[in-house]
């Protein structure tokens, strides 16, 4: 029997049809002759592959056991292959793959400020994976959590998992959903329900409807588990009909799901059954509280009730239920494959893993952000958000949406975890934040706030129906120049009575963007009401219209953008203002450079 | 009280018609799914080349992402190109920025492009898809997010 010669070195000589077209066969007749002519044809291999990809730089060789990679090869090149690396081992340059000088200009992702501080946990398969196609989402470890949980691990062991991850509600309250979940077990009355909680209410986010959107599957796989540890078999998705895209493809997802076993009767063959429901809401904000969210999707007005009992014992239906968010669900899988310490080693003492944001408003990279929890606010504004734009400065940042708080410039440094937005006297909230500059008035932010609160309040406790109606008419006065003194600490007290008194989240926190702006910004109510002013030249009544002849540098663009003719102006000298003709739109103050106009 | 309440429930109960049997799968399938889906969305073994991904959350379809789906999808089939596969996905996470997509070649990494339109998205479709090389000017970055799992 003749041994068969063990080749030491492998060439891959690309045989594709691009390849073969650009020459690979005559490459590979001058490397069989050039090692023939070496005595090399018994430790050299040629193998012909199919096509590499890279048709464009072909012929392709790759040489093994190294990978080296060369493109546009050509039979002359063959004598210095094979002197050069199989001979002396030295890779040929030259001939390397090499990035185009073209290409070197783009940066690379990681490099980019935006992409490098990110840490993706809920949002893992952003952009990778086509939404619509359980396959990509199985493919990306999708459902391998659930058939971890089914086969190897007991509810109880599913829920310690989850309590060791340290993972808090991710809708605001944050509260353990571990625990959340434990509570749940504990009653022993059938039927049992999760509920997603996709009900986005706070102007500016869009962390839910993004993963709904773009990653449905890990919310239907988060809650099948969520069932299986609570002892569930029926789910329900609240969310809202103005996230029609969320729906048509959480619908595609539980209709994916179900045909592949999935969801239903006897998943993965383990005897579990579990379905989930789409209950598509109006859009209330209040019915983002758990009580009024679960009385809507009995057909019932979205309403929150006294608490105890707590949903985990009588929620839906008057069953023990589990709520959870979006994202806390779409957290699940991770901590599931990975284990609980390996989230618990991601973020901060109290707070574990990592935050989804929608960072808008002032800021030049609008848009989804996920960080680890601890992150500051400087970085998620600066690093990642490209700071402010127009080369404004930043005032402030509005986050937890308008049962938040804002943080002020100068306390840029506060990381973002539970108890340190508490602290500051913001609260984590979904994950909206609202980035304002300084051409921001923050009395007329609190009452744009304070009205959106007003709008949204369910009516059924009086401190918050009638109390945030008679702050909003307050601020209004203030703004429109009627404005008191005493006004200020009527706001606070009424504003702690609001928060203090009403039995809800919403009307818990329905003042703290007017307590918060009071606290930081002071200055800028006591001008509203003192001076007649306003800072920020925002309230049309507290705007002089006036310029400012030092500053006025005489350009004419006032003159210019002025629609209603308003501007007195010629050439090098000082524009003036005709009060009669200002209808005080404010388009002078936004096109003047300088700040001239008062 | 509570029976009651429950009796609600059970009309809407009803995942699956009584004796209509459905194909389940097992852990196995699942994990021959990943593979399966692995090799396609490498681009190795698969008779794809290019993949572009055109992102279609709510940002990106406002910002005009379908537009730039039809043109690839025009494109594509002028040409008869057999070996691109086109494909949409979620929001990329800079909405400022949409519409985005991303182009991804065997063996090179893959480009996001932002702020495009009909005439940039065709251009990147010839010059990049087609011809090899990214378009530098309508270009984010490359490479991949990573991802803390």
């Amino acid at each position: 029997m003749t041994a068969r010669p063990a080749y030491r070195m492998q060439f891959m000589m690309c045989a594709g049809t691009g390849c073969m077209a650009s020459g690979s066969l005559d490459v590979k007749t001058a490397l069989e002759r050039e090692l023939v002519k070496r005595k090399l044809q018994d430790e050299v291999q040629i193998v012909m592959t199919g096509c590499n990809g890279f048709c464009a730089n072909g012929p392709l060789v790759v040489v093994y056991p190294d990978g080296i990679f060369y493109q546009k090869v050509k039979p002359e090149h063959a004598p210095l292959i094979v002197e050069e690396h199989v001979l002396k081992g030295r890779v040929v340059e030259q001939l390397l793959f090499k990035e185009e000088a073209a290409k070197d200009k783009v940066p690379l992702l990681k490099d980019i400020g935006f992409f490098s501080l990110q840490r993706l946990i809920v949002l893992r398969n952003r952009g990778l994976i086509d939404a619509e196609s359980i396959d990509e989402y199985i493919a990306r470890d999708g459902y391998a959590a659930l058939a971890k949980a089914l086969k190897e691990m007991t509810p109880e062991e599913v829920i310690e998992e989850v309590k060791k991850s340290g993972l808090r509600g991710r809708g605001g309250g944050g509260f353990p959903t571990g625990l959340k979940w434990e509570e749940c077990r504990k009653y022993e009355s059938f039927p049992k329900y999760t509920i997603c909680n996709g009900d986005e209410g706070d102007p500016g986010a869009f962390m839910d409807r993004s993963v709904m959107e773009g990653d449905p599957h890990s919310v239907l796989e988060g809650m099948a588990i969520s069932a299986y540890a609570i002892g569930a078999e029926k789910g329900y998705i609240y969310v809202r009909a103005e996230y029609p895209l969320a729906i048509q493809r959480l619908q595609k997802a539980i209709e994916d799901a179900r045909e592949y076993g999935l969801l239903g009767n006897d998943i993965l063959g383990t005897g579990f059954n579990f379905d989930i429901e789409i209950a598509p809401g109006a859009g209330a904000f209040v019915c983002g509280e758990s009580t009024a969210l679960m009385y809507s999707i009995e057909g019932k007005r979205g309403m929150p009730r006294i608490k105890p009992p707590r949903s985990a014992e009588a929620g839906l239906w008057n069953q023990p239920t589990n709520l959870n968010n979006v994202e806390t669900f779409a957290n699940i899988n991770p901590i599931i494959l990975n284990g609980g310490e390996w989230f618990a080693s991601i973020g901060t003492e109290g707070s574990k893993g990592t935050k989804v944001f929608a960072l808008t408003g002032a800021v030049v990279n609008v848009g989804l952000v996920e960080v680890p929890m601890g992150t500051t606010l400087r970085s998620l504004i600066f690093d990642i958000g490209g700071g402010i734009p127009k080369k404004r400065k930043f005032k402030a940042a509005q986050i937890g949406g308008p049962s938040g708080g804002c943080i002020p410039t100068g306390m840029e440094d506060v990381q973002i975890d539970y108890e340190s937005l508490q602290g500051a006297g913001a609260m984590m909230g979904s994950g909206g934040v609202v980035v304002m500059d300084d051409s921001t008035c923050m009395v007329d932010t609190a009452r744009f706030f304070t009205n959106f609160s007003v709008d949204e309040s369910c009516g059924k406790c009086i401190p918050c129906r009638e109390g945030l109606k008679v702050m909003f008419d307050k601020l209004t006065d203030i703004v429109e120049g009627r404005g008191q003194e005493g006004d200020v600490e009527f706001l606070i007290e009424l504003g702690r009575h609001i928060n203090s008194t009403s039995h809800c989240g919403l009307g818990k926190s329905a003042a703290n963007p007017v307590l918060s702006t009071i606290r930081y910004f002071r200055d800028e109510y006591d001008a509203h009401i003192r001076e007649k002013h306003c800072p920020a030249l925002v309230c049309p009544d507290l705007i002089d219209f006036v310029v400012i002849e030092e500053k006025c540098k005489m350009c004419g663009m006032c003159y210019r953008n002025c629609p209603s003719g308003a501007i007195i102006w010629e050439k090098k000298k000082v524009a003036k203002i005709d009060k009669n003709k200002c209808t005080k739109c404010r388009t002078c103050i936004m096109n003047c450079k300088f700040g001239a106009i008062r | 009280m509570r029976s009651q309440r429950h009796s609600a429930v059970a009309r809407d109960d009803i995942p699956y018609k009584e004796g209509f049997e459905v194909p389940k799968i097992s852990i196995e399938d699942l994990k021959k799914i990943k593979e399966r889906e692995r090799a396609k969305m490498v681009l190795r073994e698969g008779q794809f080349r290019g993949k572009i991904t055109v992102h279609m959350g709510t940002c990106g379809i406002a910002a005009g992402a379908r537009e730039i789906m039809s043109v690839l999808r025009d494109l594509i089939a002028k040409k008869n190109v057999l070996d691109v596969m086109l494909t949409n996905s979620g929001c990329a996470g800079l909405c400022a920025k949409e519409p985005m997509i991303t182009v991804e070649l065997a063996d090179q990494p893959p480009v996001k492009y932002v702020l495009l339109d009909k005439e940039k998205a065709a251009r990147i479709f010839e010059e990049h898809v087609m011809g090899g090389k990214p378009v530098e000017d309508f270009a984010l970055g490359r490479g991949s997010e990573t991802t803390a799992v």
